[in-house]
């Protein structure tokens, strides 16, 4: 080639690129990163509700019917993960042990010790040592009372707040690609594509999902993946029309024409050169999203076409504080719980909204 | 012209500053640096300078415009019209004066009227809202207006939308508009710039017209020197904030003293191409291309008629030469460069190296890619905004497989950057790190790392200021010496053309009105409309054809 074009050693000594958590961002991530930081509300929801969520993912080691740990005879027990037969702790039944028996108890700590988590119930634990009949008041052994089959409020809301959150997010992470994907093919390829996808999306979002979701209830026994893939069948429609608009505008800028002329093929051209562009309305949705499905779960359980009847479930809570309007607590503590979780997912989203906002001038 | 009694000048500017605020924690910029400048009576000033010289800051903080309190003045600043102090006037003091008595005519017509309010609507609002006018009578004189911009068929218009509008006419409603009050000042901020040279010319003559008729004081805007020439009385040039020279007209035109005003005068794209061979074979010939658009009506979307973008051109371009195309916005040049690359579907014969390349699909096109490349007329969007300039450049060496490890293609890379003139550090940084002629540069790499053979390159120096336009066109004159390109040359700007081109083909309505060798086309242009483009893009001269 040219005559200065002597093979140079391929070095860069510019500026380090600059990473996140290990990633290498460009300086307009950088700035929304920076903006969203300086966002207080928005931020400390974020951790806020991060913790919550992290802290109920080991609901199992807070709010459990058996103790986290045995010492016995000198070995180690893991009751959490394994079942281990009465029989084992010198025990008549070799049956699992039920450890909140009080023989059991004895058993135990007559020759050896063991570690309960923080509430000794999980959310199907009865507990039949009931000062009155169920619902009971909240006391010293069931922090917020228990529900009307004596079940605890507390270890029930934190099981009921990690199905919820893990509901949402397995939902929204999918109709998004699922959304992102249909929006994206419509919007680059346009033509004949485009209109028959908008069509069949008209037909199909005037499907009744309710009257669905309550037929499909009657014979077979909804659980989470079933309700799940219901749900996706319906909420993947939600974000094609956005990243559909967002596709067609870019289709026709010159980065992409120069791709083209390039003779990059149109997958590439779709994930590197357009996608990125159109992440921006999805990611500013999301935390939108996220509410939305965790509502639609709520309600479902609230009118008992959700979960499986005993499953923990913010829902049902709400259902039966509208059944015992003697018993305040449940209806309080399932509004609060509800109220808490998605006004931090909003803050979130706002946050995360004007983040993205290229016009939000942040002084 | 009337003399003033206190003999205070009607406009005067002493030490404006203006700082604008700096965004999370960036440094707070100067945009405007001490600018001192005086304005009277039926006089042009032109603000001379190139994009982020700060002369539209200037402009709009006369009518106190900014995005105050992101911008501040300085207490320095002083903007002093008819004797009254701007800089700080209450809101309702500011009112008075804008529209009224300083009016402004903004540099994109497209969007500077409002789409939903019929001609008469816009015009009428500013008579209503600062002389209180009937209806009638402010219809009556909405109606003057237009015609004395000479907007034809001015009744019928007064119910038209602006979309219905070229963007000459609707550069002509913002004149009426900036008018309707007869103001003592009129600020025009590039008010042709987005205007075909034709109509460039027609604007300037009813500005030049109306200023001498009102005695209003016009402030012009502008990079074009062309225009300055012609319009102005007095220059003020500046650059980085502040005013450098200053003076008359042709006392600046003949003896500019300050560097930079030198620069700028020189700037303009000189010389001419190379003389190339005139036996090199045809590299790229095309025969009688069509690209229609159908047009659909009806329920059954049945094609109606077709929009003729491309009507029935044929071309050749031959190895190590340049063939400009020339032709006002909607004449279908850039549309001819797409189907020349098989970037739009288009009927015809399209010769590359002597295959047919109409009915080829895109991936038998694929590795034809490499040797055709097209460089876009904007920098700022030709560039994907979230690539490095290393992943910009390498994607087409990645596609065609030209490296055969990740260290040879980085050689590449920064072989294309150096050959356009960059620094290879370049690589790792992001496009809007840099400049408009710098993008430029990248946009020319990443088809130059290629190594193609025809390059098409739509108006590449048309966003770009006049002395980056002349560094572009050296460096295509250089790039195309050196490799043998073929270029395709799409341009409005004939002054380009004369400096690239060996052969013009001047386009109009998607036909091909005359052809032939520039210097031949440029001296003695044959057909009406050549000439009148001439006319306009050399002397400013408003031909009605």
């Amino acid at each position: 080639m040219a005559a200065e074009a002597e093979p140079a050693p391929a070095r860069y000594s510019g500026p380090a690129p600059d990473r996140f958590l290990g990633w290498r961002i460009t300086p307009l991530t950088r700035r929304r990163l920076d903006s969203f930081r300086r966002n207080r509300r928005g931020f400390w929801s974020l951790w806020i509700f991060l913790a919550l969520f992290f802290v109920t993912l080991f609901a199992e080691f807070i709010a459990n019917d058996r103790p986290i740990l045995i010492r016995f005879q000198g070995d180690w027990y893991f009751p959490v993960f394994t079942d281990y037969a009465e029989t084992t702790f010198g025990g008549e039944f070799p049956s699992t042990a039920d450890y909140r028996d009080p023989a059991v108890q004895k058993l135990i700590s007559a020759r050896g010790r063991m570690i309960w988590p923080l509430i000794p119930f999980n959310y199907r634990t009865i507990n039949y040592d009931l000062p009155g009949p169920a619902p009971s008041p909240p006391s010293s052994v069931n922090w917020l009372g228990t529900d009307d089959q004596g079940r605890d409020v507390l270890a029930r809301l934190i099981y009921g707040f990690r199905i919820s959150v893990l509901f949402g997010l397995v939902l929204t992470g999918l109709s998004s690609v699922i959304g992102v994907a249909a929006g994206a093919v419509q919007g680059y390829f346009g033509g004949l594509v485009d209109l028959g996808f908008q069509r069949f999306i008209e037909i199909w979002s005037g499907l009744p999902v309710l009257y669905l979701l309550i037929i499909m209830a009657s014979f077979v026994e909804p659980n989470f993946w079933w309700l799940l893939g219901l749900m996706l069948l319906f909420s993947w429609m939600g974000l094609v029309d956005v990243v559909r608009a967002e596709f067609l505008r870019a289709r026709n800028f010159d980065y992409v024409r120069a791709a083209r002329a390039l003779g990059v093929s149109d997958r590439i051209i779709i994930l590197r050169h357009v996608l990125p562009n159109a992440t921006v309305a999805t990611i500013t949705f999301l935390p939108f999203i996220l509410n939305g499905s965790i509502t639609t779960l709520t309600s479902l359980d609230f009118l008992g076409f959700g979960l499986p009847p005993g499953s923990a479930s913010l829902g049902e809570l709400l259902a039966q504080g509208k059944a015992n309007l003697h018993a305040p607590w449940l209806g309080v503590t399932a509004f609060l719980v509800l109220a808490v979780m998605l006004s931090l997912l909003i803050f979130v989203g706002e946050a995360v909204r004007d983040a993205f906002d290229p016009r939000k001038v942040v002084l | 012209m009337s003399a003033d009694r206190n003999a205070d000048p009607l406009l005067e500017i002493r030490n404006l500053s203006v700082t604008f605020a700096g965004r999370g924690g960036t440094k707070p910029v100067e945009a405007v640096k001490g600018v001192s400048l005086t304005l009277d009576r039926g006089e042009t000033l032109a603000l001379v300078g190139e994009s982020g010289s700060g002369k539209s800051v200037t402009a709009l903080s006369i009518l106190q415009l900014l995005p105050y309190p992101v911008a501040a003045h300085s207490a320095r600043s002083s903007i002093r019209f008819a004797g009254e102090e701007l800089v700080g006037a209450t809101p309702k003091r500011l009112r008075r004066v804008r529209g009224n008595r300083i009016a402004m005519v903004f540099q994109e017509p497209m969007t500077s009227l409002n789409p939903l309010h019929t001609l008469e609507r816009q015009i009428a609002e500013t008579l209503f809202i600062h002389r209180h006018m009937s209806a009638g009578r402010a219809r009556e004189r909405t109606l003057e207006l237009l015609r004395l911009v000479g907007l034809p068929d001015a009744e019928h218009r007064l119910a038209a939308y602006p979309h219905q509008l070229s963007g000459g006419q609707r550069q002509r409603v913002m004149i009426a508009m900036a008018i309707a009050n007869e103001p003592d000042i009129l600020i025009a901020d590039e008010p042709t710039t987005a205007l075909d040279v034709t109509i460039q010319a027609h604007v300037l003559e009813l500005l030049k017209d109306l200023r001498d008729r009102f005695g209003m004081a016009l402030l012009l805007i502008t990079h074009d020197l062309t225009i300055v020439r012609k319009m102005a009385d007095k220059i003020c040039i500046m650059t980085e904030g502040g005013i450098v020279e200053a003076g008359p007209t042709t006392e600046i035109f003949d003896r500019p003293r300050h560097p930079y005003t030198r620069r700028l005068l020189a700037a303009e794209p000189k010389g001419r191409a190379a003389p190339a061979d005139p036996a090199a074979p045809e590299l790229m010939a095309a025969e009688d291309i069509k690209v229609w658009f159908p047009i659909r009506r009806g329920v059954l979307r049945r094609i109606g008629g077709y929009v003729k973008a491309v009507d029935g051109v044929s071309l050749a371009v031959r190895t190590g030469t340049t063939l400009g195309v020339v032709g006002e916005s909607g004449s279908g040049k850039t549309t001819l460069g797409l189907a020349l690359l098989r970037l739009t579907e288009a009927q015809g014969h399209i010769r590359f190296a002597g295959d047919d390349i109409v009915a080829q699909s895109q991936r038998r096109l694929r590795p034809l890619r490499r040797e055709m490349q097209v460089v876009f007329q904007d920098p700022f969007s030709s560039l994907s905004p979230r690539l490095s300039v290393a992943q910009i450049v390498e994607e087409g060496l990645k596609v065609h497989r030209l490296a055969a490890s990740a260290a040879e293609r980085r050689r590449l890379i920064e072989t294309a950057l150096v050959e356009v003139g960059l620094d290879p550090e370049a690589a790792e940084r992001y496009p809007h790190e840099f400049s408009g002629g710098q993008r430029q540069r990248i946009a020319i790499a990443r088809a130059l790392v290629l190594k193609p053979r025809f390059v098409v390159l739509d108006e590449p120096t048309s966003a770009l200021d006049m002395s980056v336009q002349a560094q572009i066109v050296e460096l295509l004159r250089e790039l195309q010496s050196r490799h043998g390109l073929a270029y395709l040359f799409i341009s409005h700007d004939l002054r380009v053309v004369r400096a690239l081109a060996h052969e013009i083909l001047v386009m109009k309505d998607g036909k091909i009105v005359e052809a032939g060798l520039t210097e031949q086309v440029m001296t003695a242009p044959e057909h009406p409309y050549t000439r009148a483009l001439m006319a306009a893009a050399f002397d400013l001269a408003a031909v009605s054809s």
